[in-house]
């Protein structure tokens, strides 16, 4: 059977037709490797606002959507960028100023919140999180979760293990499904259909994916349908999961994606100078986001110079021996 | 006289963190100072130690140190890159759970190992913000064993956590077992002054190690809740040869040890 399903399209286009104001997103990649960088700049530069941030450890891609005021409330587990900014500078400031409301969970909770959504099951159950305040301290107030029939009742709720003490567990923890309107993930290898092959870890982007209405990919390579075909046991989202496909080489760029380039951490470093003031932020938002049309223009700004510093050697897929500090 | 070696402070909680590590143990290992500490293990004194992260790269090699646990230098050659559920599984199952050592660091802690990086101040408005619990809360609740990096200030030793993030000791007692949690949380506190362990029955943090140079009285002025000190002994300093190791084959560029 053919399947003439090209999703192929421009990223603008693509981020207007999925990504609206107030709508529930969720971004893929972890600190500094494979955040969807073009996709949250065209974010920006359309000026979406009052969106719900899901995320499990990201670093980049909140923090440059924190600081451009599109988001207004967070689920997420850490907010870091390795070095450059070992708490992301605006969103500790958005959190500190009460600009944004952010509820706490553990990484291994945001991950099994995305598997439930996935699943198409209303929680799942995990040992972690007992006696911590996780559990009893809620960011989401209880009348904003009355009042928000996109946003669950209750954080997590504990139970008794209901089948006695099977698995030596007395009680069980249990984290409320995710399911976003829309995720953001960026991956090695994409085709026209949005068959997606991610090379390296994957840290919960098939979740994400697969838990979400729709997915907007941005790959390094678009590529055959037959080349994708031919190796399936390597691919890990079929395209049945994808909404739409933007080929955007380098759209990590300046995070890392193994086996292409490095992350930038001159330039992740300089962001996170920028970040400790209003102005300078904005000088540096003006500059790099809102100063070029698109992520080509963007890169074009950077220079080649130092994305060749940064290209990833073949056999270990990072840079080696890059100058990092 | 045999003139000890000079080391730095993260060079020897480097070393008093890597001396923990035992052969055949499976190492989570958290970012920074963590991942030196996992490395130097398994250049000196726990050559089969398995490195692992939460990101779901295991047995990675780790040729260059890595920035972060999403760093691409985790991925190269690893025994399998998988996936965050993956890693956390490996540790809630007790098959493999219970032989993970886990090294990680907190802004703050109290005398029952309890942690903190979430924030300082209220938690609705904080003073200031960190960046939350990533997997740490996780892996307190999980693996029986975890080295715990700090900094020894009254501001990150306190009598009660602005927030309890990651479980250790809980109250103390049977709290923790009560609360449902398995045996666990912080094992060992490193930081730039001693060695801490907590007492089996209490489960209250004393003094085991103060490193040479520094006294009980450095140690309890930099703690803010009272912590038995009656225990301790001085801790031997790193051998010529775990230094070697260290600077050398470790971290030659000192991006983790700095200057």
């Amino acid at each position: 059977m053919e399947t003439p399903m090209d999703k192929t399209m421009p990223l603008h286009e693509a981020i207007q037709l999925y990504v609206k104001n107030g709508s529930h997103i969720s971004i893929g990649g972890f600190t500094l490797t494979r955040n969807p960088m073009a996709a949250v700049y065209e974010i920006i530069r359309q000026n979406i606002r009052d969106l719900h941030l899901y995320a499990h450890s990201n670093g980049a891609g909140l923090d440059e959507l924190i600081g451009a005021g599109c988001i207004s409330k967070l689920e997420i587990a850490y907010a870091g960028i390795g070095k450059a900014a070992p708490t992301c500078i605006r969103f500790a400031r958005a959190v500190q100023n009460k600009e944004i409301l952010c509820e706490d969970y553990s990484n291994y909770m945001m991950s099994l919140r995305f598997m439930a959504g996935a699943m198409g099951v209303p929680f799942l159950p995990t040992l972690s999180g007992f006696g911590s305040d996780i559990l009893t301290r809620w960011g989401f107030s209880e009348s904003l979760r009355e009042s928000d029939p996109k946003i669950v009742n209750k954080k997590l709720v504990v139970i008794d293990n209901p089948f006695g003490n099977w698995a030596e567990a007395e009680k069980v923890l249990l984290v409320p499904a995710i399911n976003p309107d829309v995720t953001l993930i960026h991956v090695q290898k994409a085709d026209s259909m949005g068959t997606c092959r991610i090379q390296g870890l994957t840290f919960a982007d098939i979740e994400q994916a697969k838990a979400s209405r729709n997915v907007i990919v941005t790959c390094e390579e678009l590529v055959e349908k037959e080349n994708l075909r031919q190796n399936p046991d390597l691919n890990q989202i079929p395209f049945l999961h994808v909404s739409a496909v933007c080929h955007v080489p380098m759209g990590a760029y300046p995070t890392a994606v193994y086996g292409y380039y490095d992350y930038d951490s001159q330039y992740l470093k300089k962001v996170g100078r920028a970040a400790k003031t209003e102005e300078a932020f904005k000088t540096y938002q003006d500059t790099y986001i809102y100063g070029v049309k698109n992520h080509s223009e963007f890169l074009n700004l950077i220079g080649k110079d130092r994305l060749r510093a940064i290209a990833a050697d073949p056999e270990t897929g990072y840079s080696v021996n890059m100058k990092r500090d | 006289m045999n003139k000890a070696p000079a080391y730095t402070p993260k060079e020897i909680m480097t070393i008093m963190a890597a001396r923990e590590i035992k052969n055949n143990d499976i190492v989570f290992s958290g970012t920074g100072i963590s991942m030196l500490a996992a490395m130097a293990a398994k250049k000196i004194n726990a050559p089969d130690s398995v490195i692992f992260f939460e990101t779901g790269a295991m047995d990675s090699l780790l040729e260059e140190i890595p920035f972060a646990v999403a760093d691409p230098r985790i991925m190269y050659r690893a025994a399998a890159n998988s996936s965050l559920a993956d890693a956390f599984a490996t540790m809630q199952n007790r098959i493999t759970g219970d032989k993970v050592i886990a090294v990680l660091g907190a802004a703050q802690i109290d005398i029952y190992g309890n942690l903190n990086t979430t924030c300082i101040g209220d938690y609705e408005s904080p003073r200031i913000r960190f960046p939350g619990s990533g997997g740490g809360c996780d892996v307190l609740s999980f693996v029986p064993r975890c080295i715990a990096f700090m900094q020894h200030e009254r501001q990150k030793f306190v009598r009660k956590l602005d927030y309890l993030t990651s479980p250790g000791q809980l109250a103390g007692g049977d709290t923790r077992k009560k609360a449902g949690l398995r045996p666990g949380g912080v094992s060992i506190v490193v930081t730039n002054l001693g060695v801490m362990r907590f007492d089996k029955d209490t489960g209250r943090m004393y003094l085991d190690k103060f490193y040479p140079g520094i006294t009980q009285d450095d140690i309890l002025s930099n703690t803010e809740f009272k912590m038995d000190v009656s225990k301790a002994s001085e801790a031997d300093p790193p051998t010529e040869t775990e230094l070697k190791i260290l600077r050398e084959d470790c971290d030659p560029q000192r991006l983790i040890l700095g200057p």
